[in-house]
Parts: structure tokens; C-alpha cells; sequence
């Protein structure tokens, strides 16, 4: 009976969930960001996700751009979008607590959503593939060269981090803040700009997300937020804030479930990747890479 | 309880007396039945999250506990509504402690994501176990509960039922914040780490809330059920512990009072945003329901960023506002004469 | 100014609450409610809704129902059952409606049905599963249009029979529509001598159905029937394609939306499931008693709409068209519409209805037609 062999199908779930889990990264990638410079998570990381995806479909298929422009334009677009959020909905607030500014952020997620079903409509929105969409075989699985784009865009956006990160003054700023504000201020960082800026880049990463994750999966306004809800696990049990955290914490998240599918249930899949976060929460309560110290830094 | 407690009280239970007699229609008793199960759930979450400052995005999982206790053993085990409804609770109270005892070590984000998953894990099984909750199919043919041998199987009957048990289940949580539990929460609250080095067992009252909190939603899923008679998966997803946390948040969550207003307001939103929809329509006007989540979203944000302590600090300031006014408008008006 | 503000303010007001209030005596009030905005049931809420607007201005300009106007009260459901209930609440209280057509759903169906039956109003259904109107003695005021869902699954079998299929995976969405099929899937199959070797489900938001394929591919399924309503059926035929599964995919009357093949692309070429014949309705031939209706329905709701028009358009076209001939023939009392419709033969989208005090839905499996993916586009199959 067994036609694929133990092997090969072990290694089919495995792509299956590195492409699922790159998803999770990217979406960790963008809660983290914003959570490092504003201490808030930001519920409407999925409808970043969304728009990228959506507006891509419209340029590529409608206006029949090339990719790579399209790309650059999609991704510049969502940043406004995030840039636009965070002058009018985060910006204004005086004394912020963290409750407030997570409902605001809800708030912003319904907003956009609506946006997104009144502009694209309700139905599933396709797109075509980067590159072919022949899958071809790797030692008897088989892989679609768009899960290949994926996995290398996700590195680039990585590498790209890193090196910003450490290597640009805006992006020692950033880190500056995200370690502690009030010193960052006194060290005459524009605290205010890095938060707007925490915001494009997030907006700028989910978007990138969407554009290249539609050609497999298809894109509808509903999508958000269960794609906000899956980042936000593998951002919290990667260790909030910690951004290599959150891209093993998808990966491995995208895998158990690929494999939870494949070898126990697909009635139960979320249930096991779920409980498996909860379980790594409970021994480790700070998220795999996250400190103790830094889990005690927000407050309700 | 302070004085304004008990005032607030005598509003509270004069005004449920009233209402069937001032909405003759029957639809809208039902939203206002709606609105409290809604608030039942609402009050046992302010006082884990306003008192007690745990957040909890699961909520919805113990109200559909409940639910399902309540229709699983009435309609497959023949139980009585009312020892269905306590089993439910007795059932609650175990998983409470179960996820509450590990979950509480947790603080801010991991706390949420920890309940958030936990609730999930609760909604997938009723989707997925089939033989005890009917899956998405759901349960049918729930019956009534009764009080005194009277069925309560009208909007009005129920309406009083449920709105009474909110009245109860008020009346509990007021004395508690007023209680000697209720100053080692606020004490919580403040600081835990100074709460505890002044003797109070930070854990063992956390856990305490946590279960009572969860009791409350139960109640509030048992009544559901007993009320729509059916029962599904989609009441008690992860959407709907968003909304109650909305909800407290959006009334004000450092108050109970906050808690009961804005589980009003925004079960009774969809009807607001019906009658715009028909409103517009009659006249003529092009308008999509699907602007109704923009409006929707839009209300939420705007309560949000211009009434940061919720609607009832709002109104609280509003009607002081008015108050100000009228003193300085009389003020002006014996300096005219 | 401000003052001049306020007063427009107020009167706006004033006359918004007035149109509202404002009702004339003789109308016929019929009740819809839809998954219009729901997340995972637009595309069927949205057509059917369409629908409904449509006949009651077709029915109004051509002077209303023996003289009387119909007046439509449409409620959106946004797939939550809770809402279901309620609007039936408020369609029997407050727009006191003789009728109720909707809601979109099965789960939202089956929550909402109690109210329509304490109310002792006639609700027709435009979901599909079974369980809705059966048994029909105890559904005395609920009635359907969709074909049902076991009929669905009869004729999938039958082709499989004719073509030697013996074991078939199933995979389904966990949703009312998609738990249903499963159930008929599993109950069937004993009958006609297949066997399940794999039953798999899937959420209506996953984006990934490769794990499920493989183990109906490991367990030596010979076909799979994918069994759901929601858009994320079009991954399916797409991920079988990236395994290079080339086994037989069956869906069931859920995908009868053009859109959701349009989803899947090249992968959808192919794919074979039962549907109401309004989806092939120029590969019909001429004596169908279906042909001239379906091609008017199709053609007015396209002009109007800009959009191709699908089945589930069509079951809310004929639940409306049920209720409008029971208004024509016994007036707006609702006990009268309820007999009436259990009597009714009636030729409508999605088959040829012969109601009766035992099947309130009215149809049987001739009601299906198969249809296959063809370069994009729904046609009969040719046997």
C-alpha cells in the first residue's frame, strides 16, 4: 500500500512545512519589530499580509506589471499603509497602556479588513507563480519552485535585518529604543520616528508575506487574522522581541503542524501545534530565546 | 460595596424591571438577552483583568464549556437543565484550575498567548469530536430550563432570567472587590512583587479569580444554550473572547459598571448598524452592509483613542462636563443680574 | 451656523426614522437572511441576496403580486449562527414577514429553524444538508431548495461504480456543509460496495492540504472527493497537482461556483461533481424543461450583476420564487404558504421541485447533473 515510502513522505511534510513556516516567520519577524520599539503587538500584522497579497494580485494580474516592479510597488504601498496606521491610531495616544493599544490595533485590523472586502471583494483572489508552476522532485517528493522563492526571500529579508540591525545607524537606533527608550531619548534619538519607522518596516515585511505566499495559497480579505494569530504564537514562543526566535519558532510551528497532519490527525492538526506551544510556554515561560528579564518589562 | 454600588444596583434591577414594559417588541427583548449572556461573561473578565490585571484571550472556551455541558447531558444524558448547568460549572472549575495553575506563572503577552492557545485547543475539539458536541453540525433540540415549574421558554421569561442572574452575579462581584480579596487583587495589580512581600499569596489569589472568572463565563454558556436551544462551535472561537475583551476594555475595565456598559453597547452595535443599513436604504441611498464593519471598526477606534479609561469614565466626564457647564451658565447668569 | 448644522442634523434624523416607520398597509412583507459578509460563505450569500433584490423588483415593476407590492427585508447572517437566530427574531417580530427564505448555511439553518417553528412561520432553506428538513414530520414549517446532500453523494458513486473506483479517499472542510457530506460519504458507501480508505478534514482557513493528500495517496485511494463549501476547496485540485496525484477528484455541489474553479487554475481541469444544470445551461439540450428558465435567470442576473451567476444564486431564486406563487395563490397568511409549498410542483434552478408532506425538499438525484472542468469552464460531462 505504502507507494511513497517512510522517507520521502517524511520529507514532503517537511517542505510542506517549511513553506507554511516561513509564513509564520515573516509574520513573527513583522510582531516583532513593532514590539520591540512600541512594547504592543499588533493585531493587524495580518492585514499587512493581506493587502501585499491582494495588491499584488491586482498589479500583476490586472495591470499586468512584471513581478519585480510590481514587487517594489506592492511593498512601498503597504508601508504607507503601516506609516498611515501609525500617525493616526498610535502616534496621537497620550499615556498608552498596553490593553489600549492592542484593541487599537484590532481596531485598525477590522478597519482594513472591511477596506480589503469593499476594494477586492469577497472572492479568493489567485495569482500566477514567480517562476513555473511544475513542481519538481527531490529524492521522490515533490516541491513547487515558488517554495524555493519563499524560503530565499525569507533569508534575504533575514540577512537584510542582521545586517541593518547592526550595521546601520537608523538601525543601532532602533535597538537603542527597543532596550530602553528613556535612555535612547536622552541619547537624542527621535524615539517618535523610530516607532514610525518600526511600523513601515513591519508593514513593508507582512506585505512582503503576501506577495509571496498568494501564488500557493490564494488570497481573500478574510486572512488576516488567522495569520495574525499564528504569527503572534510563534512570535510569543519564539521569545517576544527576539527575531531569530520567532523565525526558528515558525519554522519548527510550520513543521509540527506539516507532520501533525501527516502522521497523527488532520482533524486535531492546530490542537497538536498548539499544544505543543502551550507546553514549551509552561517550561519555558519566557518563549524558547527569550529571557526572563525581558517578559517582565510589559505589564498590563 | 460602596454607596454608589448600591445605588447603581437599585438603577440597575428598576430599569430591568421597566424594559419589557417599554419594548413591546419582542426582537429586541432577545438582543437584550444576548447582551446578557455577553455580560455575565464580561463581568467575570474585569475582574480577572481589571482587578486582578491578567489578560485572558480564552474566555469564549469556558463559555462554550458550559454551553456544551449543558447540551451534551441534557439532550444525550437526559440531565435536568439545572444539574446540566452545574456540572458545567463543576467542569469549568477543573479546567480552570488545570490551564490556570500553570498558565498564571505567565505575565503579559505569554499569559495571553497562553490562554489564547489554550482556548483554540478547546474550540478545535468541538469541531473535531464529533460524537460528544456534533462537530460543526452542532447540537440540536436543547431544552428550556424552568424555574419553579415555570418553562422559560419566551423572550420575556428570559429576559427577566437572565438579566437576574447578571443582577446576581453583580451584587457578587461588587462585594468582592470590596472584600479582603478584593485589596489583595488591587494589591496584585499594583505590584505583584510588593503585594507579595507584604503577605499576600499572590498565586492562590490569582488562581481564586481566574476560576471565578471562568464560573461566570460557564454560566453565561449554559444560559445560551437553554435560550437558542443550539448549539455550535462558531459562538465560542477565538473571534468571540476578542469581543469580550473589547467589550470590558471598550466600557472601561478598571470598573465592573465598565464591564456591564460595554457588553450593552456593543451586543446592541449590530442593530445600530442594521437600522443605518435600513435607514440609508429606505431613503434611497446606496449603502452596503459591507460598510458596517468599517463603521464598526471605526467605533471601536474611536472609543479607543479619545476615551482611553472606557465609556463609562466617558460618560462619567461627560456628565461632569454638563455639570460644569450649567454651573458656569448660572453663575453667568446671577453676575447678569 | 453650528445651529443651521444641527437643525439639518435633526430633520436627517427625522426622516431617516420616518422612512423607516413608514409602511403601506397592503404589501406582502417576505423575510431573507444571508451569509452576505460572513468570511467563508460570501460567495454564497452574496449571489443569493442579489437574487432576491432582483425578483422583487422584477415582481414590483410589473405591479407586485395581484396588485399587492412585495417588500423584502434582508438580513445578513455574516455566517455566525447567533445572528441567524436573531434575524429570524426580528424578521417574524419586527418586520412581521409571512415568509423566510435563507439562511445560506447549514449550521446557521439548523440553529435558526426552532425560532422559525415556534414562530410558525415557512422558512426555506438554501443550504444543503439534509438533516434540515428531515424528518418532515417534525419539520412542519421548514423547507429547502438545495438538492440534498445524499443525492449528491448517490450520483458521485454511480460514476465511480461505472468506472471500476472501489477505494476512495474523502476529504472534507470542517464546516455544517462539509461535516454533513462526510457523514453521507461514510453512510453510502456500504450501499454501492466502496470503501473509504482515508477520511481527512480541513479548517475553511487552511492554506495547505499536501499532508492529507499524502496519506489518501499512501492509503491506495483510487479517487478523492473533496467535500466543501468553502474557498479554500480550490487548494485541494492545486496541491493534488503539485504531488502529481493523478487519481480522479471528485467535489461535491459546493463548488458550484465558477469562481472557486477559476481559483484552482489549470488544476481544476478535470474535476468531476454534481450540480444543478443552471451551471451548464448552454450545454443543455433544447426540450429541457429547465432550459428556458435557467437561461433567463442566468442571462438577467448577469446584465444586472456583472457577474456569472452560480447555484447558489439559484436556490435563493427559487425559494423566492416558492413563496412568490404560494403569495399569488393563497394571499400572506402564513399557515396558507406553508400548505401551499407543501403541495407545490414547481420547475426551478436547481431541478424540478414536487414537494409533499413527507420531503420538503422535493427533489431527487435526476435533479444533478455532472458536470467536468473544461478549459475554465463548467460543462456536462458526456458519459
Amino acid at each position: 500500500m505504502d507507494s511513497g515510502g517512510g522517507f520521502t513522505d517524511l520529507l514532503q511534510f517537511i517542505f510542506m512545512g517549511l513553506q507554511r513556516g516561513s509564513i509564520y516567520a515573516l509574520v513573527a519577524m513583522g510582531f516583532n519589530i513593532i514590539y520591540n520599539a512600541t512594547g504592543i503587538i499588533n493585531f493587524a500584522q495580518g492585514e499587512f499580509v493581506v493587502l501585499g497579497g491582494l495588491m499584488m494580485v491586482t498589479l500583476t494580474m490586472g495591470f499586468t506589471f512584471s513581478i519585480p516592479f510590481a514587487f517594489l510597488i506592492t511593498v512601498l504601498f503597504v508601508m504607507a499603509v503601516g506609516i498611515l496606521m501609525e500617525r493616526f491610531t498610535i502616534n496621537p495616544v497620550k499615556n498608552p497602556t498596553v490593553l489600549r493599544l492592542i484593541i487599537i490595533t484590532i481596531a485598525v485590523s477590522i478597519i482594513l479588513e472591511g477596506s480589503a472586502m469593499i476594494l477586492w471583494g469577497k472572492e479568493s483572489h489567485y495569482m500566477r507563480h514567480f517562476s513555473s508552476d511544475e513542481t519538481f522532485e527531490i529524492l521522490g517528493a515533490t516541491i513547487l519552485p515558488q517554495t524555493l522563492w519563499i524560503i530565499g526571500i525569507l533569508i534575504l529579508i533575514v540577512i537584510g535585518f542582521m545586517l541593518f540591525f547592526n550595521f546601520t545607524m537608523t538601525g543601532k537606533c532602533m535597538r537603542a529604543c527597543a532596550i530602553n527608550r528613556d535612555a535612547a531619548r536622552l541619547m537624542g534619538i527621535n524615539d517618535r520616528k523610530m516607532v514610525m519607522l518600526s511600523f513601515a518596516l513591519s508593514a513593508g515585511i507582512g506585505a512582503v508575506a503576501g506577495i509571496i505566499i498568494t501564488p500557493i495559497i490564494q488570497m481573500d480579505f478574510g486572512r488576516g487574522t488567522m495569520l495574525a494569530i499564528k504569527g503572534f504564537g510563534t512570535a510569543v514562543v519564539g521569545g517576544l522581541g527576539n527575531s531569530l526566535g520567532g523565525l526558528v519558532a515558525g519554522i519548527l510551528l510550520g513543521v509540527i503542524e506539516a507532520l501533525g497532519a501527516g502522521y497523527i490527525s488532520s482533524h486535531y492538526m492546530d490542537a497538536i501545534a498548539l499544544l505543543i506551544l502551550l507546553i514549551v510556554l509552561f517550561i519555558r515561560p519566557s518563549g524558547i530565546f527569550g529571557s526572563s528579564e525581558a517578559s517582565k518589562l510589559k505589564e498590563f | 460595596m460602596g454607596r454608589q454600588d448600591y445605588i447603581g444596583l437599585c438603577v440597575f434591577f428598576a430599569v430591568v424591571l421597566t424594559i419589557p414594559f417599554l419594548i413591546t417588541n419582542d426582537y429586541y427583548i432577545s438582543v437584550l438577552v444576548f447582551a446578557a449572556f455577553n455580560c455575565l461573561a464580561c463581568i467575570g473578565l474585569s475582574l480577572l483583568l481589571g482587578y486582578a490585571g491578567q489578560i485572558s484571550i480564552g474566555h469564549a472556551a469556558f463559555v462554550g464549556v458550559g454551553a456544551y455541558a449543558s447540551g451534551y447531558l441534557t439532550v444525550e444524558m437526559g440531565w435536568s437543565p439545572w444539574m446540566a448547568m452545574g456540572a458545567g460549572v463543576v467542569l469549568v472549575v477543573l479546567i480552570a484550575l488545570l490551564i490556570g495553575v500553570p498558565a498564571l506563572r505567565l505575565k503579559g503577552h505569554y499569559l495571553a498567548m497562553a490562554t489564547f492557545g489554550f482556548g483554540t485547543i478547546l474550540y478545535i475539539v468541538a469541531v473535531a469530536a464529533v460524537d460528544f458536541t456534533g462537530g460543526p453540525a452542532g447540537l440540536s433540540d436543547i431544552p428550556a430550563i424552568s424555574l419553579f415549574g415555570l418553562v422559560l421558554d419566551t423572550d420575556k421569561r428570559f429576559f427577566y432570567f437572565s438579566w437576574a442572574i447578571v443582577g446576581i452575579g453583580l451584587y457578587f462581584g461588587l462585594n468582592l472587590i470590596h472584600s479582603r480579596v478584593g485589596r489583595g487583587l488591587r494589591a496584585i495589580h499594583g505590584s505583584e512583587d510588593a503585594a507579595e512581600s507584604v503577605g499576600v499569596d499572590t498565586p492562590f489569589y490569582k488562581i481564586q479569580i481566574f476560576v471565578l472568572s471562568a464560573v461566570y463565563s460557564s454560566i453565561a454558556g449554559s444560559l445560551y444554550a437553554y435560550y437558542v436551544n443550539y448549539i455550535d462551535p462558531g459562538p465560542f472561537s477565538m473571534m468571540h473572547s476578542v469581543l469580550l475583551l473589547t467589550m470590558v476594555a471598550v466600557g472601561g475595565m478598571h470598573k465592573v459598571w465598565g464591564a456591564v456598559i460595554g457588553a450593552i453597547l456593543l451586543s446592541l452595535l449590530p442593530e445600530f448598524l442594521s437600522f443605518l443599513t435600513e435607514s440609508f436604504q429606505a431613503v434611497g441611498l446606496e449603502y452596503n452592509e459591507d460598510y458596517n464593519t468599517l463603521i464598526h471598526g471605526s467605533i471601536l477606534l474611536l472609543i479607543m483613542l479619545f476615551l482611553p479609561e472606557g465609556l463609562i469614565d466617558g460618560l462619567g466626564r461627560l456628565a461632569g462636563g454638563v455639570g460644569g457647564m450649567i454651573n458656569i451658565k448660572r453663575h453667568q447668569d446671577s453676575a447678569g443680574t | 451656523m453650528k445651529r443651521r448644522f444641527l437643525c439639518a442634523a435633526v430633520s436627517v434624523v427625522v426622516l431617516l426614522l420616518a422612512s423607516n416607520l413608514y409602511a403601506e398597509p397592503k404589501e406582502y412583507r417576505v423575510g431573507a437572511f444571508f451569509s452576505v459578509t460572513g468570511k467563508f460563505a460570501s460567495l454564497l450569500g452574496e449571489p443569493e441576496r442579489n437574487s432576491v433584490k432582483m425578483i422583487e423588483q422584477q415582481i414590483n415593476d410589473a405591479g407586485g403580486i395581484n396588485g399587492h407590492k412585495l417588500v423584502l427585508f434582508v438580513e445578513d447572517t455574516q455566517g455566525d449562527n447567533t445572528r441567524a437566530v436573531n434575524a429570524v427574531k426580528k424578521l417574524v417580530k419586527k418586520n412581521k414577514v409571512c415568509a423566510i427564505v435563507g439562511p445560506s448555511r447549514s449550521g446557521s439553518s439548523m440553529a435558526a429553524l426552532k425560532e422559525a417553528q415556534k414562530a410558525e412561520i415557512p422558512m426555506i432553506s438554501c443550504a444543503a444538508s439534509e438533516k434540515i428538513v428531515m424528518p418532515a414530520a417534525e419539520r412542519k414549517w421548514i423547507f429547502k431548495t438545495p438538492q440534498k446532500d445524499s443525492d449528491a453523494v448517490r450520483r458521485i458513486y454511480d460514476h465511480m461504480t461505472k468506472n471500476g473506483i472501489k477505494d476512495i479517499g474523502i476529504i472534507s472542510g470542517t464546516t455544517g456543509f462539509g461535516n454533513a457530506g462526510r457523514n453521507q460519504l461514510k453512510l453510502i458507501a456500504g450501499e454501492y460496495g466502496i470503501k473509504i480508505v482515508a477520511d481527512e478534514t480541513y479548517g475553511p482557513s487552511d492554506t495547505d492540504m499536501t499532508a492529507q493528500l499524502v496519506k489518501i495517496r499512501n492509503a491506495g485511494a483510487k479517487a478523492v472527493v473533496n467535500w466543501s463549501i468553502v474557498p479554500a476547496q480550490s487548494i485541494v485540485p492545486k496541491n493534488m497537482r503539485q504531488l502529481k496525484m493523478t487519481i480522479q477528484l471528485y467535489q461535491s455541489h459546493g463548488f458550484g461556483n465558477v469562481k472557486y474553479a477559476k481559483a484552482a487554475g489549470v488544476a481544476a481541469e478535470g474535476i468531476i461533481f454534481p450540480a444543478g444544470r443552471l451551471l451548464a445551461v448552454n450545454t443543455l439540450s433544447d426540450d429541457n424543461p429547465q432550459k428556458a428558465l435557467l437561461l433567463d435567470y442566468k442571462t438577467k442576473y448577469e446584465a444586472k450583476y456583472n457577474e456569472t451567476a452560480s447555484t447558489f444564486g439559484g436556490h435563493a431564486y427559487d425559494a423566492i420564487w416558492l413563496v412568490i406563487n404560494a403569495l399569488k395563490e393563497v394571499g400572506d397568511d402564513p399557515a396558507k404558504i406553508r400548505d401551499h409549498i407543501e403541495k407545490a410542483r414547481f420547475v426551478g434552478t436547481g431541478g424540478i421541485f414536487q414537494f409533499s408532506a413527507e420531503d420538503h425538499n422535493g427533489l431527487d438525484k435526476t435533479a444533478f447533473e455532472m458536470i467536468t472542468v473544461k478549459n475554465g469552464e463548467f460543462v456536462v460531462l458526456e458519459d
